[in-house]
């Protein structure tokens, strides 16, 4: 059995999605079982995107005709291995190739793309019914967040080739997007989206460990602890939430327990106000601040932000603990505006 | 080396108006993936591996210093 979720279901076009062949009919025929399962993943906020040989202009017509363009994101629509196509799709969309599942009617595409990538759960298109009964296929939640994310995804395509065009600095680009971070004390709504969080986000996860909803809603609960969640907005629109804190507090010390950022959006360098706004709160608090790290063969950039935010290592063995150095208060980026003001309504 | 270097920040700032000791993480540019592509970047330019003890604020915090680093690692 399968364990990993899918994140991304990579559809085949002739006779998987449709029946016939474009190059050779112009009039091919949906498959309603396959428009069906399309529409009830990106309910789930299960991502899609295209691996087919075909013209793309063409593929693209009869994608719009038939109201489904929209739902695929990096589609590969071209004359390469499939096997190059999936992998494009997995890095541009930033997740590991074994959450992404691939669809296609012919046995030959089915086995390139499992002998290049073998963690690719590959399904015969005559099997498209039983796709959304899958387990792999079922998100343990779906929260507001899962809903949008197709459009969250396609928001940063837009924002992604603004940038390529942007004539200027990495630093001016930033600045250009006018972003809000908010910090906020977690409440019981916004549990399920921290612990999907904690389970799709492996790149910023300081220690590997995934907290389940109701570890998050005991800590929630309970005085000792303090869950924080962080969500961006800028001027194209929400990010949705993107990281999570779990603190645990006695009276001298303070210790990151988690902390954790969605891969989403380590390009836009917000990742380290969130603990530099818990280094300042400790500061306030007149605490000492230590967190735990746990190195996985993903996570060193959690490593160097903690390094490189004034944290010294203070015992080393399997986890590390680092410890602030609270001496100074931490400057927040020019280009965010951060707020800890409770956010109305959503 | 350090002609490499400002190449390199010139990608995510105006490196013409940052001094060889200017703190480089001050200019707001405060960001773990930069961190990170800072250091990938000199590993991989200068064929080096940087040690955890070593990945400190303190030898990245301006272009003389990752000089200096740099230097000490290949000598």
């Amino acid at each position: 059995m399968k364990e990993t979720k899918i994140k991304c279901v990579v559809w085949d076009l002739d006779n998987t999605l449709w029946k016939g062949i474009l190059q050779e009919d112009d009039e091919v025929i949906l498959k309603e079982e396959a428009g069906e399962v399309i529409k009830e993943l990106d309910k789930r906020g299960i991502l899609q995107s295209l691996s087919s040989k075909n013209d793309y202009e063409l593929a693209k017509r009869k994608l719009e005709e038939m109201d489904l363009w929209n739902y695929f994101i990096y589609p590969q629509i071209n004359w390469n291995p499939k096997s190059e196509g999936i992998e494009t799709i997995a890095k541009n969309i930033n997740i590991g190739i074994d959450s992404l599942a691939f669809v296609d009617d012919q046995k030959f595409e089915r086995d390139e793309v499992s002998y290049f990538h073998k963690e690719v759960l590959c399904i015969d298109a005559s099997e498209i019914k039983k796709i959304p009964s899958m387990d792999c296929m079922k998100p343990k939640y779906i929260t507001m967040d899962s809903k949008n994310r197709r459009l969250m995804y396609q928001t940063d395509i837009i924002r992604n080739n603004v940038e390529k065009d942007f004539n200027g600095t990495k630093e001016d680009f930033l600045k250009s997007l006018h972003m809000t971070f908010y910090i906020n004390k977690a409440k019981e709504e916004d549990l399920q989206r921290a612990e999907e969080l904690t389970v799709r986000t492996h790149q910023l996860n300081s220690t590997g460990h995934i907290y389940s909803y109701d570890e998050l809603k005991a800590c929630i609960g309970d005085e000792k602890y303090e869950v924080l969640v962080t969500r961006l907005d800028d001027k194209y629109g929400t990010y949705g939430t993107v990281g999570l804190a779990l603190i645990e507090k006695s009276e001298k010390v303070w210790e990151v327990k988690l902390l954790l950022m969605s891969c989403r959006v380590i390009s836009r360098g917000v990742g380290n106000i969130l603990l530099n706004y818990i280094c300042n709160e400790a500061k306030k608090a007149g605490v000492k601040l230590q967190a735990q790290f746990v190195p996985t063969d993903k996570n060193r950039i959690m490593y160097i932000t903690y390094k490189f935010n004034g944290f010294k290592e203070i015992k080393e063995k399997d986890t590390i603990v680092f410890e602030a150095d609270t001496g100074y208060e931490r400057k927040i980026p020019a280009y965010v505006e951060c707020t800890n003001i409770e956010r109305r309504g959503r | 080396m350090k002609e490499k270097i400002r190449e390199f920040l010139g990608r995510f700032m105006d490196e013409s108006s940052v001094g060889d000791e200017d703190n480089i993480f001050e200019t707001g540019l405060v960001n773990s993936l930069f961190a990170l592509q800072l250091v990938s970047f000199i590993e991989q330019e200068f064929e080096i591996s940087i040690e955890n003890e070593e990945l400190d604020i303190q030898n990245f915090k301006d272009i003389h210093s990752i000089v200096q680093l740099i230097s000490k690692k290949l000598a």
